[in-house]
Formats: C-alpha cells, sequence, structure tokens
C-alpha cells in the first residue's frame, strides 16, 4: 500500500492549467527526488499533497487521509504530513527551541517539559543542539533551514515534503542541510523533495520524477535515469543542468 | 452675576477633562476589544464574517462621527429606550474607534510575510491558533506606532460629545464662556488642555515608529 497516492490530478490557476494529470504512487521510505524546469508545476504538486493549493480534479490521499478540498481534515493531514520551505519561513519572534516546540504544544497539547525534551532531540539530530535558545536572526542560512526542518520533524511526520530547502542558501551552506536530509533519508523517512542539487538526487533517491509542462514525463530509478534518460526533454534538461 | 477668575476657569476645565480622559480611555479600550474581534472576522476565510465586518468598517469610516453619535442618542430613543449622552457617546466612540484600529491592524496583519501563514499551516496550527502564536505577536509590534498614534484622533473625537450634552472638556469650555464672556481665555485654555493630552502621545508614537524603523 503506497504512503501517498497521487491519482490524474489536475489543477489550474484561472485559464493556465499548471498540473495537467499528474499520477504517483510513493511508499513508506522512498525517497522521491521531483526535477524539472521552473514552472512544470513541481511546487504546485507538493503544495496540493498537504493542502496548500486545492485541485479540480483526481485524488489525493496521504497516510490514509484523502485530500479532497474543503471536506479535508487537514488538521489531521498536517499533523502527519511535514513541509520546509525553500525561504525557511522560520518564526522570528521566537526561539529555535520555541519554534520546534510551538505545533506540538498547540497542535497534540504537548506538555512543555515534554516539547522542550522533544525540541532537544531533533535540534540534536540536525546539529544545532548549541543554537536551542537562539532567535532566527542569530542564525546562517543553513542553521535556519536544519531548525526548520526540526520544527518539522517535531511533529513526528510519516512524510516531509521539502520544495528547494537549499535553493536560498550560499553555496558553501547547501552541504549542511544535505547531510541532514541525507540522514533522515537513511534513517526511513519519507521524503518528498523537490531540488536542483542533481547529484544528491541521484545518491540519496530512490525514486526520480522528472515533471515537465505539469505532467510526469518520465520517472523511475534514478541512476538508471540519470545513465540513461529515454526522453528527449529530459536529456536535454540532464545535459543542461548536470 | 458671580464672578469667575482664571483659577476658576481653569480649575472647572480640568474637572472636565477628568470626563474627556475617561471616555477617550473606553472608547480606545472597549474599541480595542471589539476590533480585536473584528480584525479576526475580517481576515478569516469563512466570506459572510470578512463581508459584515467590510460593511462594518465602511459605515463608521465612511459617516462623520457627529452622525453616528445622533444616531445612538436619537436613534435609539426611537424605540422608546431612554438613552443618557453618557452611554450614546460610549458606544458611538467605541464603534467608531473599533472601526479604525481594526483596518489599522489589518495592514499589521497584512504586512506579515505569507510564508509565516504557510509555515504555521503546514504545522497544523488552525486559523486562530496561527494569529494567536504566529502573526499577532509580529503584527503588534508594528501596530503599536499607528495605534497609539490613533489614540490622538480618539481623544479628538471625544470633543463631539459636548454636541449631544455630555460634559467633557469642549462642553465645559462652551459653559464657562457663556457665563463669563471671554472666548479666546477659555478656548485658549480648551486647546492648550488638548494638546497637552496629545502631543506626549503623537511624540511617542513618533519615537517607537523611528526605533521600529532602525531595528529592521
Ligand atoms: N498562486 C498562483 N497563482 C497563479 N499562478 C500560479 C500560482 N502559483 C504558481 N502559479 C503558476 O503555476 C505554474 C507552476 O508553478 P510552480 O511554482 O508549481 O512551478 P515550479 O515547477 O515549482 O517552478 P520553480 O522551479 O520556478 O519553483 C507557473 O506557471 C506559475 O506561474
Ligand atoms: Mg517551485
Amino acid at each position: 500500500m503506497s504512503l501517498v497516492s497521487i491519482r490524474d490530478v489536475r489543477k489550474s490557476f484561472g485559464a493556465n492549467e499548471v498540473l495537467k494529470g499528474v499520477s504517483l504512487d510513493i511508499a513508506k521510505g522512498d525517497v522521491v527526488a521531483i526535477i524539472g524546469r521552473s514552472g512544470s508545476g513541481k511546487s504546485t504538486l507538493l503544495r496540493c499533497i498537504n493542502g496548500l493549493e486545492t485541485y479540480q480534479s483526481g485524488s489525493i490521499t496521504a497516510d490514509g487521509i484523502e485530500v479532497a478540498g474543503a471536506n479535508t481534515n487537514l488538521r489531521e493531514l498536517r499533523r502527519h504530513v511535514g513541509m520546509v520551505f525553500q525561504q525557511f519561513n522560520l518564526f522570528p519572534h521566537l526561539t529555535a527551541a520555541e519554534n520546534v516546540m510551538l505545533a506540538p504544544t498547540v497542535v497534540n497539547k504537548v506538555s512543555k517539559a515534554e516539547a522542550r525534551a522533544t525540541a532537544a532531540e531533533v535540534l540534536a539530530k540536525v546539529g544545532l543542539s548549541e543554537k536551542m535558545d537562539a532567535y532566527p536572526s542569530e542564525l546562517s542560512g543553513g542553521q535556519q533551514q536544519r531548525v526548520a526542518i526540526a520544527r518539522s520533524l517535531a511533529m513526528r511526520p510519516k512524510v516531509l515534503l521539502c520544495d528547494e530547502i537549499t535553493s536560498a542558501l550560499d553555496p558553501e551552506l547547501v552541504n549542511e542541510v544535505l547531510r541532514v536530509v541525507e540522514q533522515l533519508a537513511r534513517e526511513g523517512m519519507t521524503l518528498i523533495l523537490v531540488t536542483h542539487e542533481m547529484r544528491f538526487a541521484r545518491d540519496v533517491g530512490t525514486k526520480l520524477v522528472f515533471m515537465h509542462h505539469g505532467k510526469v514525463h518520465e520517472e523511475g530509478v534514478p541512476k538508471e535515469v540519470f545513465a540513461a534518460p529515454r526522453t528527449p526533454e529530459l536529456q536535454q534538461f540532464v545535459g543542461q543542468v548536470g | 452675576m458671580l464672578q469667575f477668575s482664571f483659577w476658576d476657569i481653569l480649575s472647572n476645565l480640568l474637572i472636565a477633562t477628568q470626563w474627556t480622559i475617561v471616555l477617550s480611555l473606553i472608547a480606545f479600550f472597549c474599541g480595542g476589544i471589539v476590533g480585536l474581534v473584528l480584525l479576526f472576522m475580517r481576515t478569516s476565510r469563512i466570506a459572510p464574517l470578512a463581508w459584515f465586518t467590510k460593511i462594518y468598517i465602511e459605515f463608521f469610516q465612511g459617516t462623520p462621527l457627529l452622525m453616528q453619535l445622533f444616531l445612538f442618542f436619537f436613534g435609539i430613543a426611537l424605540f422608546g429606550v431612554e438613552v443618557s449622552p453618557w452611554t450614546a457617546a460610549t458606544l458611538a466612540l467605541t464603534f467608531w474607534t473599533s472601526a479604525f484600529l481594526t483596518e489599522i491592524w489589518r495592514g499589521c496583519v497584512e504586512s506579515i510575510p505569507k510564508g509565516q501563514w504557510e509555515a504555521s499551516s503546514s504545522l497544523a496550527l488552525s486559523y486562530i491558533e496561527q494569529m494567536r502564536y504566529v502573526i499577532l505577536p509580529q503584527a503588534s509590534r508594528i501596530a503599536i506606532a499607528p495605534t497609539v498614534g490613533f489614540s490622538v484622533q480618539v481623544i479628538k473625537g471625544t470633543a463631539l460629545a459636548s454636541i449631544i450634552g455630555f460634559v467633557e472638556l469642549t462642553k465645559a469650555g462652551t459653559m464657562l464662556n457663556n457665563a463669563t464672556f471671554r472666548p479666546f481665555l477659555v478656548y485658549s485654555l480648551v486647546a492648550l488642555i488638548y494638546f497637552c493630552l496629545c502631543f506626549p502621545l503623537s511624540w511617542w508614537a513618533k519615537k517607537i515608529e523611528g526605533r521600529l524603523n532602525v531595528a529592521r
């Protein structure tokens, strides 16, 4: 049984059809790397999975919860589906630990002490034990993004969605974030990553999805797909970025 | 006829000033509470609530405060309920204040980056929780300066309550003028007292505005 199942999803912004019938099956423990040109609908697809965007037709199920417009139990869905953003989006008025503790205390009604213990654990996991009481403005971009990952992990998500989480970082800070993601992958976390890091997609991904004009144009095992892209579009794309 | 010395005039005005201050405080705090409720309604995704609030705000911002005072004072009386100038002034000023504060605060809420909403949504927070823990703590910092600035308008707005017979600073001035026939002296003092109430507030508002601009 797949953990996330996407069936023939179509999504338009006004007259602009951005997803033109996307289907994907993601199993527990999969590390799915979604690549593709700017505007091909990668972010939109990711945002449909946790209900940040609604779609017009098709169906999405994540961890047994149907993501279906207004009737979706968004709270339940988002307790199990985490998301990390390109721009970190940390809460600037809260310390690293408070950022991490917020959802467990407010949503899961966990005690402050327990939430703080969880925060210590997940911040240690991303290598930021020393920065628990630092405010986001006191952290580098790489550190902020690692706090953002920790913040999602504190909810013990079944799936983590990552939308170009290294694209806003200075090149020398990219690796510290990728290492954290790689560690998560090794521990068996189910990850869906939109990324421009081709080497990372090949080495860490268990599944590669190439999106083109709102469709899954090609998918498969990353090493095989990269070694022998079948479609000219992917050949060209890999040639350009890789 | 009674003779009024300068000190008599001043002390009478200062006594009435207390009522200006009380009315301002009530209008400001009740208006703030109503305004906060309206803010939640205005920025919520529940369309009828947002619409109701929009119309409410348009009405209280788009009509003169004096007309609102008349409506509360004479309008409610039409239903057979006797309304004191005090009640009418409190109600009108509260609603009027709430409409402006809601709009000021909505601007502050909307200046918070969309990413803050998306990140907190993705963490399963509800709308009320997002406002409470993520948006308002940030928006309130930006809101302090314009809110304090607007309190000056509230103080000046209370002057209109004199017209429906509420004895505050302006009304006391009018009464003293009628008794003493020294309009220049009386109204100079009235103006001076208003200035002493308002100036520290607008000065403070400017100061915190400047400080926030430096901090950002
Ligand atoms: N909120 C929106 N309103 C209208 N159009 C949108 C909106 N969000 C995205 N789009 C459009 O949808 C299309 C796909 O956007 P999307 O962000 O999913 O692309 P992407 O593959 O993530 O690109 P990038 O690599 O640049 O992030 C684009 O044409 C974009 O202009
Ligand atoms: Mg994108």
